[in-house]
């Protein structure tokens, strides 16, 4: 109880800390003039998020201590000595100043070599493949993640059920996603939660996750991946640990398809703007055959025929 | 007989493409009739289709980069239009054909407007800065331009026969492979980019020869003007870096057309090793359009500031350097493909480190801004807008050179408002400041002013309207290339971005009055001095326009900016130098072999992609014969007689003489010398 409550103080405050570094933003640049935006990557709902965010931030940060002076040095130096200005002095010589040399040289690699540090640390916390150290006692939550043309198919291998186009995972507990793809390449993005991670054939990319609290949080693919791409998107459902375990149990109950080979093919096929939908039963080995590329890969659009204006089939 | 080629591939349920392919079609038509009826084909074929003067080839490039950017914007209007009506809703372009857009925005802007601006202004300045005639390789030269002009050809025949890829402006597999396009679009964009990425690789091994061994008799390494080294390090890249596109390309073409195993899905393909070797060509590629641009700046600053290039060594440091960095960085495009914490930090570092001698060039500017006496002109202006535009599009490219950052904003509108940050404020300022610049130098005759400004002022502000909103609704989650979007959020920023490309209309149609004004009022606009801007490198010391062999006598150079120099020598002994001994001059003679090969290349791309086999091996046969009938070649020279040179050079000289009349010499010191109290 009450270390829920500190947690609570302690996002409010990780919060605040954003919003008042993006009210700096604001003023800085315009770019980040987000107010009170809703489901951008600067209002991350789980510790990836937060911590890319604050990254993201942070070297917004440092490289403007240098690049806002530059920017008013520019326009105040070309204004200054405009010709018609007769108070500017006019030196013609002065085009070599050791001194000035050694200034522009390590001014730009003093805070590289600043950003660099921020990047190796970044770089290797923040590696979608490393574990969110958690102290939650439940095991994290495992999903395999495969991208299909043009849908998302998540499967829960513990559960032994599937979803498409729609996650539902518990809030507070770290997700941990397998993901593949069954023919193009995709990528896998929930921007409130945090790193995107590409989606390859014949790979297996790893990528975790966490929602802070229950919500509904927009994803979508990150990679173009063909004429149904544009309908890639799926929601994501962060739900109390007990709403999942209902979830689940009424899945499993449910008299939807399921998904074993014949079932997989049937997905396989080209298909665009899909509404979700749950199997309520899944082969949790099916993952491993596809990165093993023991299934054949998406079929594309019409084999054998290859006209011009060759056109997906079952879009539009 | 024809292949895959059959009356379906022309596009007659799609109004579109139709109407836009037609009217191209019919300008195209009505132009060459125009110049047929009107007798001005014997001329277009001995002064500029056979040309193999560089002035002239330059012109043509730019011609063609100004020609296709204005295509590549026309598809960048579909493309905000068509977000800009896709909320909740299809939009007016359907899938097949909105992915056709904006892969050939991005091809065609890159490789057939960018590219042909930068090698068009390298073209018709380097070897005039350097002092000397022409290339090192004259008819190599047309060659490749006319190997630029095919593939840019090949991509808007797609228009109307059959149709473009749709599997981005980097085909990326498996998407680009055989099972998931096997319409002939990705075959287009393969078969134009080979075989213009051949006359982009002569051009290269052109001016590199050119650059390191022919020079004006003095001028050193250390004496060459920045653009010319900044022309260096890009052709140096050429050499180094269009091979692996080439190479690249050919494996998916093997894959597609003989089923081999590159990148596929099965058969042990792996597609990430297309993604590593095409960005091991497309990021030195950014420096190759951006390092010259950085030349042309350095020229007007100088020169508009009235001082020579602040700290020149340090300009030259910085170029090289970014040349070989350029190389050690490529795996930034794809930080979110899981290669893991040390190979990201290592490359995010590196893509970092450029930002050092990027930055130090942008302190150099502004030190040689500082004690200068500053003319707004337009290129001044293109200049000034670009640093600032620059500095910010730099800030944002270090951003994403974070990975934990860009793992939140990779593939969004956030890193497209990003690229363009840096290309259209960095390559296209630098195209129109180079184009302004050096046109006076081309046709004798200035740009008009107030359109050029106008043009530059709606550019500025039609560029932030535009990607400032991008920016934004990147940071919120919107991915690049949707066709339709259902995020309430998203809209009001793709509304403003729309408004932007209106804006950047506006700056186009400026753009377009500037040309059609100058000519028209081309004698208010003349220029006899050739030397309109009071400059200070050699290309200024000759006539406007320049007579075919440049320079009646080589000039000879003393020091880092030979022309003011001149001028300073003239002022203070008040006499120009003496008469030179003219002596005849062999230049190389005009030559159709760039021409025909290239269209003999046509038609063995078009051939290929419509797998017409006949077809194929009659463009291959013809393309041979050119080749071994320009190889047998006897007379390779013709010989400008001395008096002609004289006559060229007296003309010149009368108009210095006037220039020096008019100069007072204590004026003109005066006026130039050190300030040491304010005035």
């Amino acid at each position: 109880m009450e270390s829920s409550a500190a947690d609570a103080r302690d996002n409010i405050r990780s919060r605040c800390r954003l919003r008042t570094v993006s009210r700096v933003l604001v003023v800085l640049v315009p770019a980040a003039a987000l107010g009170g935006c809703a489901g951008g990557v600067l209002q991350p709902k789980g510790p990836i998020g937060a911590a890319n965010a604050k990254i993201l931030l942070d070297a917004v940060g440092i490289m403007s201590v240098i690049v806002v002076p530059t920017i008013v040095g520019l326009v105040a130096i070309g204004w200054w000595f405009r010709a018609s200005n007769t108070r500017a002095r006019y030196q013609p010589r002065f085009v070599y100043s050791g001194r000035l040399e050694i200034i522009v040289w390590s001014i730009p690699l003093l805070v590289i070599m600043f950003l660099g540090g921020l990047t190796w640390i970044g770089s290797h916390e923040l590696d979608p493949f490393v574990p969110i150290a958690s102290n939650a006692k439940d095991p994290p939550l495992e999903v395999q993640v495969i991208s299909l043309d043009w849908k998302w198919l998540f499967i829960y291998p513990q559960q032994r059920v599937a979803s498409v186009n729609e996650l539902v995972i518990p809030a507070g507990t770290p997700v941990h996603f397998f993901l593949t793809s069954a023919s193009v390449m995709n990528q896998f993005f929930v921007p409130q939660l945090g790193s995107m991670i590409a989606t390859m054939n014949g790979m297996q990319t790893q990528l975790h996750l966490q929602a802070d609290r229950p919500g509904s949080y927009y994803g979508l693919s990150a990679q173009f991946s063909g004429d149904g791409f544009s309908g890639m998107h799926f929601t994501v459902r962060a739900v109390s640990q007990d709403d999942f375990e209902h979830w689940v149990a009424a899945t499993q109950q449910s008299g939807g398809p399921v998904l074993d080979r014949n079932g997989y093919f049937d997905l396989l096929r080209e298909s665009c703007d899909v509404k979700p939908f749950t199997y309520h039963s899944a082969d949790p080995a099916l993952f491993a055959a596809i990165v093993k590329r023991n299934l054949p890969p998406g079929p594309g659009p019409y084999v054998g025929r290859a006209g011009p204006g060759v056109r997906p089939i079952g879009c539009g | 007989m024809l292949g895959k080629l059959t009356l379906n591939a022309i596009p007659f349920d799609q109004p579109i493409p139709l109407i836009a392919g037609g009217l191209v079609f019919l300008v195209l038509i009505a132009v060459i009739a125009w110049v047929v009826i009107r007798g001005h084909l014997p001329y277009l074929w001995h002064e500029w289709i056979t040309s193999v003067d560089h002035k002239r080839i330059g012109v043509m490039y730019t011609l063609l980069g100004l020609v296709m950017l204005l295509r590549g914007f026309i598809d960048a209007i579909m493309i905000r239009s068509q977000q800009a009506l896709a909320f909740h809703a299809p939009g007016y372009l359907p899938p097949e054909h909105y992915d056709q857009v904006f892969s050939a925005h991005g091809t065609i802007m890159i490789f057939f407007a960018a590219m042909p601006l930068m090698i068009g202004l390298m073209n018709f300045a380097v070897p005039l800065q350097l002092g000397v005639r022409d290339v090192a390789f004259p008819t190599f030269n047309s060659t490749s331009f006319w190997l630029t002009a095919t593939g840019a050809l090949l991509v808007n025949l797609s228009l109307v026969i059959g149709e473009f890829s749709r599997a981005m402006w980097l085909p990326y597999p498996p998407l680009s492979e055989y099972r998931y396009s096997p319409d002939v679009g990705v075959d287009y964009y393969l078969w134009a980019l080979q075989i213009a990425g051949v006359g982009t690789l002569l051009t290269g091994i052109n001016f590199v020869t050119t650059i390191l061994k022919i020079r004006a008799p003095g001028m050193s390494y250390l004496r060459m003007p920045v653009f010319c080294w900044t022309a260096l390090a890009a052709n140096l890249l050429i050499i180094a870096a269009f091979p692996v596109l080439t190479a690249t390309l050919a494996m998916l073409l093997l894959d597609r057309y003989l089923g081999f195993h590159f990148f596929t899905n099965s058969g042990g393909g792996n597609m990430m090793m297309f993604v590593n070797l095409i960005w091991a060509w497309g990021h030195p590629e950014v420096y190759i359009l951006v390092l010259p641009a950085f030349g042309i700046f350095s020229e007007v600053i100088a020169t508009f500031s009235g001082k020579p290039l602040f700290g020149y060594r340090s300009m030259v440091a910085a170029t090289m350097g970014i040349c070989l960095i350029s190389f050690l960085v490529w795996l930034h495009h794809f930080f979110t493909m899981g290669a893991g914490g040390d190979v990201n930090a290592v490359f995010g570092i590196a893509t970092a480190i450029i930002a050092v001698p990027t930055g130090v060039k942008i302190f150099n500017w502004m030190f040689t801004m500082y004690g200068g006496r500053i003319r707004f002109t337009t290129p001044m202006l293109w200049a000034l807008g670009f640093t600032v535009t620059f500095v910010i599009g730099g800030m944002t490219g270090v951003l994403v050179s974070v990975p934990p950052a860009d793992f939140m904003v990779h593939n969004s509108l956030f890193l497209v408002a990003h690229f363009h940050n840096v290309i259209i404020g960095g390559v296209l300022f630098g195209a129109f400041a180079g184009v302004t610049y050096w046109f006076p130098k081309a046709f004798g005759f200035r740009l008009h002013e107030g359109w050029g400004k106008a043009a530059f002022w709606l550019s500025l502000a039609g560029f932030y309207i535009t990607f400032v909103p991008l920016y934004a609704v990147g940071l919120l989650g919107m991915t690049r290339r949707l066709q339709t979007y259902d995020v309430a959020e998203w809209r009001p920023w793709v509304l403003a971005a729309g408004v932007g490309i209106l804006v950047l209309c506006g700056a186009l149609a400026c753009q377009i009055m500037q040309f059609i004004v100058s000519i028209r009022q081309r004698e208010l606009l003349r220029d006899l001095t050739g030397d309109p801007w009071n400059g200070r490198s050699l290309e200024w010391s000759t006539a406007s326009p320049p007579p075919a062999f440049n320079f009646a006598v080589l000039p000879n150079v003393e020091g880092e900016e030979p022309y003011w120099e001149i001028k300073r020598r003239a002022i203070e002994t008040q006499q120009l130098t003496a008469e030179p001994d003219y002596k005849p001059i062999e230049m190389p003679r005009n030559s159709p072999t760039g021409f025909i090969t290239a269209f003999f290349c046509t038609i063995t791309g078009f051939a290929l992609i419509w797998h017409i086999w006949w077809m194929v091996g009659l463009g291959l046969f013809g393309a041979y014969v050119v080749f071994v009938w320009f190889a047998w070649r006897d007379r390779e020279e013709h010989v400008i007689p001395a008096e002609d040179v004289a006559e060229a050079d007296r003309a010149r000289r009368r108009v210095r003489a006037q220039w020096l009349a008019q100069n007072e010499r204590e004026e003109w010191l005066a006026a130039h010398a050190e300030v040491s109290e304010p005035a």
